[in-house]
């Protein structure tokens, strides 16, 4: 057993962290960072329901010693938001319906990610393959691909998310009680 | 315009985009002690003894707890989720059943491997499995039972010595004279056919998080659970404490499948460590203690057999099917008599008989999960109609058309009864219709002269054609409760909790429907026995039905209160008015109007003055369903094998589905979609293999393979709405509907994809395995590949 | 889920690195991308003392061409690899880059990790025995090469001394007229191989002048078939030649598993071996440099 201090870059924060050799990418994510949406669903780097960009890449973080991560650049599901303001994928998946339970969707997200980073356009296959490594049991995959495909229309411009926002949003009191 | 029937944005979904969702491992809980449990090795062993010595010295080890230690806090208990057999069906058809049991951990036999056998508590989850390793536990090996057939032989070992046999539940279902018109038909055609034995799998593996409160003694139990209100029932009998200082809550839960609707040994040790140690104590399942000791489901054997008259009318259905439920079936007839009721589905078959023998093996419990024995049924039914047709040189999809219940037939008697004892009446639905629907938009006739074509080019082209009927929104009744808020939201708690089904935004819609408040401003509680004391689980496909309708009900009467009190503060009947943007308005005078924050404001307690509404604007609902709803649909899909891999592209995939009316159809395609995939992974891929020692083989993701999105096209989904006739709200359930053709699809599919050379295909899922086998076994017999027949 | 203790260390050299190994002893392994060592781990299938990582060792991860051969450094990942011009100018690796584990684990992986893991069913051991590839290992003594066909011992056992890195693998270029293909059947993405075939094939004039056809997760090691390569040598490739020198395979005889008979896996070798045969015949005739 050992311990090392660690130097990482997460969501453009900066953490110093000393880890356990044998302490997971996840589970460092999860409770040392506090950072919960980045999830945990096997143990055979199969279902993808921990998947991270790491210096801009898709990878599972269940399979990477937090101390591999030492000296990188990490971004998870909690540093999508820019203030308020959703990233066009979580936009697109409440648009097109992506998500269920939403145990698998962070994950899904962060495979996304990069390929739209690289692909303005990708069609249907190509999106199917990019997530090949996440397993989802909920949707049968055909709303996440309209997500996909929505958020890369939202990202060329062509289109917006519609209506107001579904969410409860707490309105105080019109005025005093009266009686 | 109303709520109900739009495609809305779900009010989850910002929360579970962000990662802000909390599920049972994000739930906060410091100082938490961690548990790793000792499983079973061995398939069944008695267990001599437990030497924790060498665990208890390593660092961080607070606790090693056997059954020895918990005494008779161990158990075993009743079966909190076995239940007799309701009294009317128990009279008529008298299922014989057994009383299934539960123990914490196993005491002096390990019946199943990955039985729990020990816990081990640490200070942290890593160190727990460091000490779980160090456990010595003596096995004496015992014989195991390794398949149904062998439980059912007469030398077999006994699971449960005091039973005498190994049958766990065994009935007999008829309608008509079935020999007789198995004597009177002009064909018989008879089938031996097998579905694998699977296992729902939610991405979330099961959780619990137990912490006591210092202060009072109560007890908080969070766990990833379709049944909170059961679980707490549970935990008073086994805990001995009232269930009212016991709050269990499913926070968010990531998908359960019916998985999760099982109350589980770890769900009852973990509070019991919890209340035992003063410490909150926390266990997260890895998914091979999740694969190996979850409840199993399907893992059905049917020989079953068709009589049918040269005109291709079907005469008459007989069944024997054997479950190998494990080491128990502990949903006591659940599945078994919901294969045998669906098995009909809805094709006018006059005569039958069934006859279900459930045998338990040295494997883990088997119980409902999606579709609840309606995929077997679906896939023992459509299987023998697929080789009726052959034998009577129809073609399949007439074949089918000519005996699907038109709309005009409905309600529909098939002469026996569902599991809550009331005669199974097919309420409505247009099943031919759904059928021909299908056929349409696959372009059937297409595909047939496609099929051919691809023939003589060695190209194997499938056509896949199955139906379902699914019951559902069984009973118990549920209730809602509503109320206006002075802040002008309407909050309303319901027992059932989400597993991803979007209750919170559905039945949002269902309340501003009545209430004219705009769904932003409602908000569901669900799954917490502290906000909503009773319930009876998200399972059956219910929840739409049973909790919808009495959300509908409770708004109804919030509405009729509201207006009550508005009467009263703008001295107008209560009949003049409505509620329109957030103020109550008198018809015709929209200058008379109240804000509901303020009309709240004003009749609330406390802030209030109590008027003829009574005490608050609050109101209760509840809906007794009469029995069950069925749904009704077909799917029917194309399907490439090659036959060098056996691999199998779906090609198009269309479904029917009847779901009655429709609340939010984004959320309902989901449900389908979903489902279907499920079904497709049954037919296709997923399978739970042990070996003769009973041990499992496919115990990770990386040897169940579920389906990817890779496997699976985009399908087309066509909804039609036969409105429900009992209930008010003209709703079916759906969450299962979708998986229950699937396997009968792909199988189906890949057979007629063969042809002759797919006689021999008989198993589900039809892997690249046994296609192939099958194939080289036709060659060697000189039978051609992907000729008809 | 929860992998044992061990010591991590992280050399700055690759010298550092095989004093570690040879100071740490046998239960010390490497770790590349981690892809195959983790999840072992994780089912603590594995249980290393110590872990020496390679990731912060520069030089390992570059693609370089030497002498008539490419040199592709122990720490390639698969995504990069896939990426790289010498995926396209040998197609095999390219064929086989994209269908290795999923698309997120290709982005760990590595090809050095991938090879020394000695587990027939991944996918780079057959490709390195058609290609005639040399595998480059350093150990305290220096460097030397070892023979694709020299390196795949047994199950899991390869020709590495505990104390031998490997650093890279030397590829030969592609020559005039020749063409690769990689071709394999997997039940889903992620899962690893009912049956996999690597073929080079150069033609001359028409005629196939060379041949080298390897088989992946058939056998504890991955196999070469002189036999179906004798039926093809001389010839032209037509359909019924590439078909017939496939039914020639001799070399494998597979073990049953969960997912397919001996029998039907036979069958698979002699089908995956006919595609990637007629796939490397078609890129040799379109001349498309593979």
């Amino acid at each position: 057993m050992s311990e090392h201090a660690i130097r990482v870059r997460v969501n453009g924060e900066d953490h110093t962290e000393t880890v356990e050799s044998r302490l997971l990418l996840v589970h460092f994510l999860r409770e040392v960072l506090g950072l919960t949406g980045t999830h945990i669903g096997c143990d055979t780097t199969s279902c993808g329901a921990c998947t991270i960009n790491l210096d801009g890449r898709a990878v599972k973080s269940c399979t990477l010693f937090a101390v591999q991560a030492d000296g990188h650049d990490i971004r998870t599901i909690e540093g999508l938001e820019d203030g308020d303001v959703l990233h066009p994928l979580q936009e697109g998946f409440r648009e097109q319906h992506g998500l269920q339970c939403g145990y698998c969707t962070p994950g899904m997200i962060m495979a996304a990610l990069p390929l739209l980073e690289s692909n303005a356009d990708p069609d249907e296959a190509t999106i199917r393959t990019a997530i090949s490594g996440n397993l989802c049991r909920c949707t049968g995959y055909a709303q996440i691909v309209t997500s996909i495909q929505w958020a890369a229309a939202a990202l060329r411009g062509e289109v917006v998310a519609t209506d107001a926002d579904a969410d409860p949003v707490w309105q105080p009191a019109a005025g005093p009680p009266g009686y | 315009m109303g709520s109900i029937g739009r495609p809305m944005k779900r009010v989850e979904d910002r929360r579970l985009v962000t990662g802000r969702g909390e599920y049972v491992d994000d739930v906060p809980a410091p100082g938490a002690l961690h548990v790793a449990i000792v499983r079973s090795t061995y398939a069944h062993a008695r267990i001599l003894g437990i030497d924790a010595t060498a665990a208890l010295a390593l660092p961080g080890v607070v606790a090693v707890v056997s059954a020895a230690d918990l005494g008779a806090a161990n158990g075993p208990f009743p079966h909190p989720t076995w239940f007799p057999p309701h009294p009317p069906l128990a009279k008529a058809v008298d299922p014989f059943t057994r009383p299934e049991r539960i123990w914490l951990l196993a005491a002096e036999r390990a019946r199943f491997a990955g039985e729990p056998v020990a816990a081990v508590v640490a200070t942290d989850r890593y160190l727990a499995e460091d000490a779980a390793r160090a456990v010595i536990v003596d096995y004496e090996p015992l014989p195991v039972i390794a398949t149904a057939e062998q439980a059912l032989a007469p030398d077999a070992p006994l699971l449960n010595p005091e039973w005498g046999d190994n049958i766990a539940v065994h009935f007999v279902i008829g309608a008509g004279d079935v020999d007789q018109a198995f004597e009177d038909a002009d064909i018989v055609v008879r089938r031996t056919l097998r579905h694998g034995r699977a296992i729902c799998t939610p991405i979330e593996c099961r959780g619990v998080v137990a912490i006591p409160d210092r202060r009072s003694g109560d007890l908080s139990v969070w766990s990833s659970s379709q049944q909170p209100h059961w679980l707490r029932d549970a935990l008073e009998r086994t805990l001995r404490m009232p269930g009212d200082r016991i709050r269990v809550v499913a926070p968010d839960v990531g998908g359960g499948f019916g998985l999760k609707s099982m109350v589980y040994p770890e769900e009852l040790l973990i509070p019991r460590l919890a209340l035992h140690l003063k410490r909150p104590v926390k266990w997260i399942e890895t998914r091979r203690e999740n694969l190996a000791s979850a409840t199993h489901t399907r893992d059905q054997v049917h020989e079953i057999e068709l009589a049918v008259d040269r005109d291709g009318t079907i005469r008459g259905l007989r069944d024997r099917f054997v479950i190998d439920g494990g080491i128990g079936s502990v949903e006591s007839i659940v599945v078994p008599y919901t294969t045998a009721c669906h098995l009909p589905l809805a094709y006018r078959i006059p005569t039958m008989r069934i006859e279900c023998t459930v045998a338990v093996t040295n494997k883990a419990p088997s119980a409902a999960e999606r579709g609840a024995g309606r995929p077997e049924a679906a896939f023992a039914l459509e299987s023998i109609l697929d080789e009726a047709a052959l034998a009577l040189g129809m073609d399949r999809a007439a074949f089918r058309l000519h005996n699907a219940l038109r709309i005009d037939e409905m309600p529909h008697d098939h002469g026996i009864l569902y599991r809550d004892g009331t005669p199974l009446r097919l309420d409505g639905g247009d099943f031919r219709g759904d059928m021909s629907d299908a056929l349409a938009r696959l372009d059937y006739d297409t595909w047939l002269a496609e099929q051919a074509a691809g023939r003589t080019e060695g190209r194997l082209l499938g056509i896949g054609l199955a139906g379902y009927i699914e019951g559902t929104g069984v009973p118990p009744f549920e209730a809602a409760n509503i109320r206006l808020d002075p802040s002008g939201r309407v909050i309303v708690s319901v027992g059932p909790p989400s597993q991803g089904q979007g209750h919170q935004t559905t039945l949002a819609q269902i309340a501003s429907e009545y209430l004219s408040v705009p769904v932003e401003l409602i908000r569901v509680i669900q799954g917490d026995t502290y906000a909503f004391p009773s319930g009876g689980g998200t399972i059956a496909s219910r929840v739409i039905v049973v909790v919808g309708n009495a959300v509908a009900a409770a708004a109804i009467e919030l509405r009729e209160k509201i207006l009550a009190a508005a009467g009263d503060q703008l001295e107008v009947a209560p009949a003049d008015l409505e509620i329109r943007d957030g103020s109550v308005v008198a018809k015709g005078a929209p200058d008379v109007s109240i804000a509901l924050t303020t009309l709240a404001a004003r009749v609330t307690p406390g802030i209030g003055r109590m008027g003829s509404a009574g005490p608050g604007l609050e109101a209760r609902g509840g809906f007794q369903p009469p029995t069950v709803t069925f749904g009704t649909g077909f799917h029917a899909a194309i399907v490439e094998v090659d036959p060098d891999s056996g691999l199998v592209t779906i090609l198009r995939y269309v479904v029917v589905h009847d779901c009655g009316r429709l609340i939010n159809p984004a959320i309902v395609d989901g449900q389908v979609i979903g489902g279907l995939a499920q079904g497709v992974g049954n037919g296709l891929f997923e399978e739970l293999i042990y070996d003769e020692q009973g041990q499992l083989l496919t115990g990770t993701f990386a040897d169940y393979l579920i389906p990817r999105a890779t496997d699976l096209p985009t399908p087309i989904v066509i909804h039609k709405e036969t409105r429900s006739e009992r209930n008010p709200l003209g709703v079916k359930g759906v969450g299962e509907a979708g998986t229950v053709p699937g396997a009968a699809l792909m199988l189906g599919a890949v057979r007629d994809a063969l042809g002759q050379a797919g006689a021999g295909l008989a198993t589900v899922p039809v892997t690249p395995g046994r296609i192939v086998t099958a194939i080289q076994a036709a060659r060697a017999a000189g039978v051609p590949v992907g000729h008809a027949g | 889920m929860y992998p044992p203790a061990f010591t991590y260390h992280s050399p700055a050299t690759l010298d550092e690195a095989i004093g570690l190994l040879a100071r740490l002893g046998p239960g010390a392994k490497l770790l590349a991308g981690g892809a195959s060592l983790i999840p072992l781990m994780k089912l603590r299938l594995v249980e290393p003392t110590d872990l020496v990582d390679l990731g912060r060792i520069p030089d390992l991860a570059s693609i370089e061409e030497v002498d008539g051969h490419v040199r592709i450094g122990a720490m390639v990942r698969q995504a990069d690899l896939l990426r790289s011009p010498v995926a396209r100018s040998l197609a095999l690796l390219g064929d086989a880059c994209s269908v290795i584990a999923d698309p997120s684990v290709r982005n760990v992986g590595t090809i050095g990790g991938n090879l020394s893991h000695g587990d027939p069913a991944n996918d780079h051991p057959a490709i390195m025995l058609a290609l005639e590839a040399r595998l480059i290992a350093r150990g305290p003594a220096g460097e030397r090469t070892i023979a694709a066909a020299d390196f795949n011992l047994d199950l899991l056992q390869v020709a590495l001394a505990p104390d031998e890195v490997l650093t890279g693998i030397e590829v030969p270029l592609p020559i005039s007229g020749q063409g690769t293909a990689y071709v394999k059947f997997e039940r889903q993405v992620g899962d690893f191989a009912l049956a996999a075939a690597a073929a080079v094939v150069v033609l001359d004039g028409g005629l196939v002048t060379e041949a080298r056809v390897a088989f992946t997760n058939l056998a504890p090691t991955p196999v070469r078939s002189p036999a179906i390569e004798a039926a093809l040598i001389g010839r032209a490739p037509d359909r019924a030649t590439i078909a017939e020198a496939a039914q020639a395979l001799v070399e494998i005889d597979p073990w049953a598993d969960l997912r397919a008979t001996a029998e039907v896996k036979r069958a698979m070798a002699r089908a995956v071996a006919e595609r990637a045969i007629r796939l490397a015949v078609e890129r040799a005739r379109r001349g498309v440099q593979s």
